[in-house]
């Protein structure tokens, strides 16, 4: 490992710039994710937070800057390049694998972290540690009784919880969640919580979210993006009390 | 059910779980009993292996008619597995599958050709010089196709399609073109007493390699990379956010296919002992198609039924008529409007009701309405051979036989005859249907209120 930042480093992006067209949408982006802390990135809409998730986990590449996952460079490298060196995501819009049940969802996610890549030379049913893997997350999120259930028929609720387990089944070190509780109810935003705050014990989490109840609940830190920038990164009291922040957010929202 | 989720504090439990509407309970429980169908079908190779040797003895079919019909079929329900691969488990439309197969073709009537010339190679094994052709050609075409998923992958296998078809007519010395070439499948080493003269050696040697590639293909979907397949056909992005590359398993699920489809191909040079460029063409490439659609390709084995309904309809129907074409056309629009699932689709969908005390009345439902289809059917078959014989083939005059009965096509009798028996028929099929519709809607509502009793609500 080449390491460049403190040890404790999990992802640290370096003045990071990404343009479409002539559109600057990130404007220079510098944020330190320590080993083990969750995460929150927050911000008004259309400030940028999801298409830095897409520059960290490689659904687009950008324009200048240095993004190092635990010390090594994964700029403009592919998502599945990204994946495999412990890097997983969510997504705001759910995006599940619909025609399959949800037990193989979960599967599919836990194949290439036990190292069986594209082999035609096991039977998935013949693979204890797979099953084992398998039935630990649709236990940890709460479905298995849901299992032989197609995904795409699901409640909307489920999908999200569906879309968490995807996202933490190859056991990655840094998980990304994209607005886990976005169109919850309360009572499912509060059980969301919980799972998060389950599933992200012992990993680093980093987390674009709306809802600042949950934001303040979880966060360990947190950073608001405004227009592209980072105007601050702290632990939530001091966010709660930086004037910068509630003028350009906070003010507005909470 | 209820109570465990109620009891666990998770995020996706009881409450959103009751307010997911109705399947939650149901659902589980047909799924669970599906799966376990599924692993008990394991198990039947050997009842299957034990039909397939006695089918050619079974009357009508144990002439040479019917065991060649049944080599038909055997190589068809090949092809269209291999299709399958593609199309229902991957999600990739070719319109140019034939490639792999004609390649596979030409590929094992030169090993013919050789071992003709003394080339000591058992025939029944030179299928397998067809799989590594296609396997090859897959591979090589595969690097150039696979990048993209849906029209782009359509498109460019329909362009290599014609490229490859337009290059057997060119290449004469080796593909013989339009007339094609000969081998001998007789003339070689005879394994076992293995002549491969008669036609019912030849089904056995089809059979053989027919199910080692469905038991080989059904295994490569239980792998890793063919469970990958599936989560690439939903949904390429995820695939890629999980550690895989969609480009990848496509390029992997394609090469298989092709060399299943290669493999075909061989079958089908052994059992014609000619392959001409038709083999590889566009023509062969939508039948495939055809097969696995009316089969059905949410389900892996509805292409063996696609490719035996096809090629019995392909083989038998230019018996009846010459219109045949237009009944296979006909059949397809049929399946693609009123059964997008397929035939297995149709068969599948009754699995939850097969065991209520309604699918009695659903099945009396369905006699009744085999009359009124048959009237109607007779109705516009006989339209459409009137209309079809006056059209192509006026010469012979207006004297025709339909059904057995002399007709006279300048009086208005056949015609007005044939207008009323349609609709007749569509008249009484409006009635049955009816019925039909409420029989199943009630075997439907007892097979969903039956595995009810564990989850009362409190």
């Amino acid at each position: 490992m080449t390491t460049t930042g403190p040890p404790s480093c999990a992802l640290e992006l370096s003045d990071v710039h990404m343009r479409f067209g002539a559109t600057p949408v990130i404007r220079g982006v510098s944020l330190e994710v320590h080993e083990g802390e969750r995460h929150a990135i927050i911000g008004p809409n259309g400030a940028g937070k999801s298409t830095l998730f897409n520059l960290i986990s490689g659904r687009f590449a950008p324009t200048s800057g240095s993004i190092r996952l635990a010390g090594a460079p994964i700029e403009g490298r592919e998502p599945y390049e990204i994946n495999r060196r412990g890097l997983a995501r969510s997504f705001q819009v759910t995006n599940i694998f619909p025609r399959l049940s949800v037990y193989e969802n979960i599967r599919c996610s836990v194949l290439w972290s036990l190292g069986l890549k594209y082999s035609f030379l096991h039977d998935v049913a013949k693979l204890p540690q797979v099953n084992a893997r398998t039935d630990e997350v649709l236990e940890q999120i709460g479905m298995t009784e849901r299992r032989d259930t197609r995904a795409g028929v699901l409640a909307y609720a489920e999908q999200r919880a569906l879309e968490i387990g995807i996202t933490i089944a190859g056991d990655a070190r840094v998980i990304l969640l994209d607005e886990p509780t976005a169109g919850m109810s309360r009572a499912e935003a509060a059980r969301a919580v919980t799972l998060i705050r389950a599933i992200s014990t012992g990993r680093t989490l980093v987390m674009v979210e709306h809802d600042m109840s949950v934001v303040f609940d979880l966060a360990d830190r947190i950073s608001v993006l405004v227009y592209g920038e980072i105007v601050a990164t702290d632990v939530p009291v001091r966010i709660r009390e930086n004037a910068t922040v509630r003028e350009a957010y906070l003010g507005r929202s909470a | 059910m209820s109570d465990a989720s109620r009891g666990s504090d998770s995020p996706a439990s009881a409450g959103s779980k009751a307010r997911s509407a109705s399947p939650a309970p149901g659902a589980t429980t047909t799924s669970v009993r599906a799966r376990r169908s599924i692993s008990a079908l394991r198990s039947p190779w050997l009842v299957v292996a034990a039909f397939l040797i006695a089918l050619p003895y079974a009357p009508g079919l144990d002439g040479n008619f019917g065991r060649s019909l049944l080599s038909q079929m055997g190589i068809a329900a090949v092809f269209a597995l291999s299709y399958t691969l593609l199309l229902g488990q991957t999600g990739l439309l070719s319109f140019g599958h034939a490639v792999y197969f004609g390649l596979g073709a030409y590929a094992s009537i030169h090993l013919m050709r050789a071992v003709n010339g003394g080339l000591p190679i058992p025939m029944p094994l030179v299928p397998l010089a067809g799989a590594a052709a296609g396997l090859f050609f897959g591979m090589l075409f595969g690097l150039l196709t696979t990048r993209r998923a849906g029209v782009v992958f359509a498109l460019i296998s329909l362009g290599i399609g014609e490229l490859v078809f337009a290059a057997m007519r060119i290449l004469q010395g080796f593909s013989g073109g339009e007339e094609g070439i000969t081998a001998n499948r007789g003339a070689g080493p005879h394994p076992f007493g293995l002549t491969l003269g008669p036609q019912i050696q030849v089904y056995y040697v089809i059979v053989f390699w027919a199910v080692v590639a469905a038991a080989l293909m059904a295994a490569f979907l239980r792998t890793p990379v063919g469970r990958m397949c599936n989560a690439v056909r939903d949904n390429p992005e995820r695939a890629a956010f999980v550690g895989y590359d969609p480009v990848r398993v496509r390029f992997i699920a394609f090469s298989v296919a092709a060399m299943f489809a290669g493999l075909a191909g061989g079958l089908h040079a052994l059992n014609y002992e000619i392959v001409a460029s038709e083999a590889v063409g566009t023509a062969r490439s939508g039948t495939v198609l055809l097969m696995a659609y009316i089969g059905g390709v949410h389900h892996f084995f509805g292409a063996v039924l696609g490719a035996i309904a096809l090629t019995w309809l392909q083989v038998s129907l230019s018996d009846y008529t010459t219109a045949w074409q237009l009944y296979l056309g006909l059949f397809f629009i049929a399946a693609v409007l009123f059964a997008p699932g397929g035939l297995s689709g149709l068969l599948l969908m009754h699995r939850p009701i097969l065991k209520t005390r309604a699918f009695a009345s659903v099945l009396k439902a369905y006699t009744i309405a085999a009359l009124p289809t048959v009237i109607a059917a007779v109705g516009a078959i006989a339209l459409l051979e009137i209309n079809y014989r006056r059209a192509t083939q006026p010469e012979v005059g207006t004297q025709m036989r339909l059904f057995g009965i002399n007709l006279d096509t300048s009086t208005p009798w056949p015609w007005i005859g044939a207008i009323a028996l349609l609709a007749i028929g569509a008249w009484l099929l409006r009635i049955a249907a009816a019925r039909v519709r409420s029989a199943w809607q009630a075997a439907s509502e007892e097979a969903r209120s039956a595995p009810r009793p564990r989850t009362t609500p409190s």
